[in-house]
């Protein structure tokens, strides 16, 4: 197969494409610009964007042999993952960026331009294994539980995951790194990114305020009602929220508050006790089903990239994913994705179906 | 294999090769006082002198550097270091020069208080004479023009430009990086008081360059040392580069006029060709005032890193222009001031021909880019449904807030009224 490999410069993203190499595929290496810095003498230049990953993920192609190009998607992750991530805290919302770059930057931008261009998949670095059975494309978890990506892959369609290559799929992360170095790749020993890559000082709240401004609002006492502090807009929350939250006097039986509830409208943000925060039932809006299931099943559902799991039954109702959690979950955030799984301890769990969580109960 | 990259950089000469090679095994420092330092001067010297004599001026005024970005930035800093008063602070440049000249003169807007004066091109990419005689006054520390540009191959009438400067006592300089070699390049002729050349764009080594520098320009030096080079350029002479560089540019010069009419001829073979194939294709520059091997086209509804990266799995080299440090393709500064559309601009591709060029590798390009364009076209779309949105405006005519920059003045005279370019100061 024709497959363009993309290289983000880090050790996953190589190994894979090391992997598609070795299984003789045609490979081709692409590390996608994401960041624009405009506003040089240079027209439309940029400032730069990603220099030493681009350099690290060109040492990379350049020890697998293979071409390698930096293609510029600045325009497109600007507009269909930074600004909708702004637009999702402004609306109360806690949105998960990694997975709708996925969706609609790897998946839809870089998987189009390379369909179009002649390719048959796009390979990343990606946790997450992939199989086709009887016609069925199934993604299930890592063999990696520390590492699984699955969550963030869950909402790909069928079409997405048909030209998708996740070679890591079946190792761990300290396997991956031994292979690099056995293979000569530099980046064997690179850290491990966590931040979200266009806030790479890690200051979300200080980032949003810049996009957002200040949009003052009150902090409430979810029993009383009473005014515990003031903000500068409630995309400085997020629900489950315990620090930072800038209230003065001690709650009266001295448990810690947490963040309950975001109202963008009136800038209220309300707070109160953990247990407050625990929800039994979620509705999630725009399923993707993975597996087709008639009725209740059976699951695991999953809240938020790591952690955040519980047995639960899912139901698809009126277009809707209801999933009623067996066990209690806190810090379920509108906006996240909730993805159901079907327990799978051999092969690995099994994705069911993927939304994005629209209420909780 | 066709390699139609040769304005990036051209394969060495065969002449070039045999003197760097036999200088590379000499040992002598070109300062050194005795028997092998006198050596090593004596070829440079010789290098100096073929130099002056290939390009109309004295072996005085060739000044050696590390190749065109030192030369340029050599130029535009220090004329404008030396002539610098409270009442002379403004540079007046072109706004399709190279980076080396671009950036510098921002540089020194921003740094060592510099106003700028934008030229911005015709349409054809042209730097018309009037536009710098309509900016032109006292206040004016150096004009910087290029002889020709290296994306779409425009040449510039420099005699002119120069001699307006000169009847204003103002120097002129002008980056001949591209058209030394292609078009007849004579330094005295020109009246220009610097110009620009490098090795490796006319069949010699990279890393060397020079700067022709007029006797009585004044210029405070970069680099500060052993006082080599007029005291204008310190530093070790790299002996082999330099009588490398001064063998091309003795070949290329000798045989501007031949290799000039082959190397067209065959360009024009290529655009003819092209556009049987592509009927759409846009041929951007000048068609009279170019260099021979340049041919810049655009390709609608592509993008031109589709089409680069097709074509070089077809073993076809050719340029989306510059990239930014991680590899990016921009959408090049030339074509947006030249008003072309940015979304058309995106879709461009410069092929350039030199001395090795051949009817074949012509053909090999003739052979694939119609299912290439094709194939291009249609992932260009998919890349591109969104970007024409918000893109508009890419013609703010930018001053600085604290009003160091007059970026086109109120007469209207910096090519006033176009929608497509008028280049920009950082805002």
């Amino acid at each position: 197969m024709r497959v363009l490999a993309a290289m983000s410069g880090g050790v996953d993203s190589a190994v894979a494409a090391a992997r598609a190499v070795a299984a003789g595929h045609e490979v081709t290496g692409v590390h996608l610009a994401l960041s624009a810095k405009p506003g040089t003498l240079r027209t439309g230049a940029r400032g730069c964007c990603t220099i030493e990953d681009a350099r690290d993920a060109r040492r990379a192609a350049d020890v697998l042999g293979i071409p390698f190009y930096v293609w510029d998607f600045a325009e497109r992750f600007t507009e269909e993952v930074v600004d909708e991530f702004v637009a999702e805290y402004a609306a109360g919302r806690t949105p998960n960026p990694c997975l709708r770059c996925n969706e609609k930057i790897k998946f839809e931008a870089l998987l189009d331009k390379a369909i179009a261009l002649g390719f048959d998949a796009v390979c990343t670095g990606h946790y997450a294994r992939l199989a086709t059975v009887d016609g069925v494309i199934e993604l299930r978890r890592s063999a990696d539980d520390g590492k699984d990506q699955s969550y963030v892959l869950a909402s790909l369609t069928r079409e997405q995951l048909a030209h998708a290559m996740f070679p890591l799929g079946d190792s761990t992360k300290a396997q991956v790194r031994v292979e690099a170095a056995e293979r000569g790749l530099q980046v064997a020993e690179k850290p491990d990114s966590h931040d979200i890559c266009f806030i790479p000082d890690g200051d979300t709240r200080g980032f949003l305020t810049r996009k957002l401004g200040e949009q003052p609002g009150v902090l409430v006492d979810d029993q009383t009602g009473a005014v515990l502090g003031r903000h500068l807009g409630v995309h400085e929350f997020t629900v489950g929220q315990r620090k930072g939250l800038g209230i003065d006097a001690p709650a009266p039986d001295g448990r810690p508050r947490y963040v309950l509830s975001l109202e963008p409208v009136s800038g209220t943000v309300r707070v109160g006790a953990a247990e407050k925060l625990e929800v039994t039932e979620i509705v999630a809006r725009r399923p993707v089903t993975r597996i087709s299931f008639d009725g209740p099943v059976e699951c695991v559902a999953q809240v938020r990239a790591h952690g955040g799991l519980a047995p639960a039954v899912a139901e698809l109702v009126d277009g809707e994913l209801l999933v009623r959690l067996r066990e209690p979950l806190s810090g379920v955030a509108p906006g996240q994705a909730v993805a159901v799984y079907r327990e799978d301890a051999a092969a690995g769990d099994l994705v069911l179906a993927s939304a994005t969580i629209s209420s909780t109960r | 294999m066709a390699y139609f990259d040769h304005a990036a950089t051209t394969p060495m000469l065969p002449e070039a090769i045999e003197a760097m090679t036999r200088a590379l095994s000499t040992t002598g420092n070109a300062s050194s006082l005795h028997t092998s330092g006198r050596r090593a001067r004596r070829a440079v010297e010789e290098a100096r002198e073929d130099i002056a004599d290939a390009l109309g001026t004295r072996p005085s005024e060739v000044i050696f550097t590390s190749g065109g970005t030192e030369s340029d930035n050599l130029a535009v800093k220090g004329i404008y270091w030396a002539r610098r008063t409270s009442r002379r602070r403004r540079v007046v440049a072109s706004s399709v020069e190279h980076h080396a000249v671009l950036d510098a003169v921002q540089w020194l807007v921003e740094h060592e208080g510099a106003e700028v004066t934008w030229l911005e091109p015709d349409g054809l990419g042209r730097i018309r004479p009037e536009t710098l005689r309509d900016v032109l006054d006292d206040d004016v520390a150096l004009v910087t023009t290029m002889w020709a540009n290296n994306e779409v191959g425009t040449v510039n009438p420099v005699r002119e430009l120069a001699a307006l400067a000169a009847a204003r006592g103002v120097p002129f300089h002008t980056d001949a990086v591209q058209a030394v070699g292609a078009v007849p390049v004579d330094f005295t002729e020109s009246g220009a008081s610097a110009l620009t050349l490098t090795g490796h764009k006319v069949g010699g080594p990279y890393g060397v360059g020079v700067l022709l520098l007029g006797r009585d320009v004044a210029t405070t030096p970069l680099l500060h040392g052993g006082g080599q080079e007029r005291d204008v350029r310190s530093g070790t002479l790299d002996v082999p580069s330099i009588v490398g560089m001064a063998a091309a540019v003795r070949h290329a010069v000798e045989h501007q006029a031949s290799t000039a009419a082959s190397v067209a001829a065959l360009r024009d073979e290529l655009v003819s060709s092209v556009r049987r194939v592509v009927p759409d294709v846009a041929v951007n520059g000048d068609p009279v005032h170019r260099l021979p091997g340049n041919a810049h086209l655009t390709f609608p509804g592509c993008e031109g890193d589709s089409l680069l990266m097709l074509l070089d799995a077809k073993g076809i080299e050719c340029s989306t222009g510059s990239a930014c440090t991680a590899g990016v393709a921009q959408p090049s500064h030339v074509l947006l001031a030249m008003g072309v559309d940015p979304v058309l601009a995106r879709g461009s591709l410069r092929f350039s021909l030199g001395h090795t060029s051949t009817v074949a590798e012509v053909r090999e390009l003739v052979e694939v880019i119609g299912p290439v364009v094709e194939r291009a076209r249609s992932a260009g779309i998919a890349g591109l449904k969104r970007l024409a949105v918000g893109r508009a405006d890419n013609s703010t005519t930018a001053g600085r807030a604290d009003g160091s920059v007059t970026a086109g003045r109120a007469d209207g005279s910096v090519a006033a009224g176009r929608a497509g370019g008028q280049a920009t100061a950082e805002v």
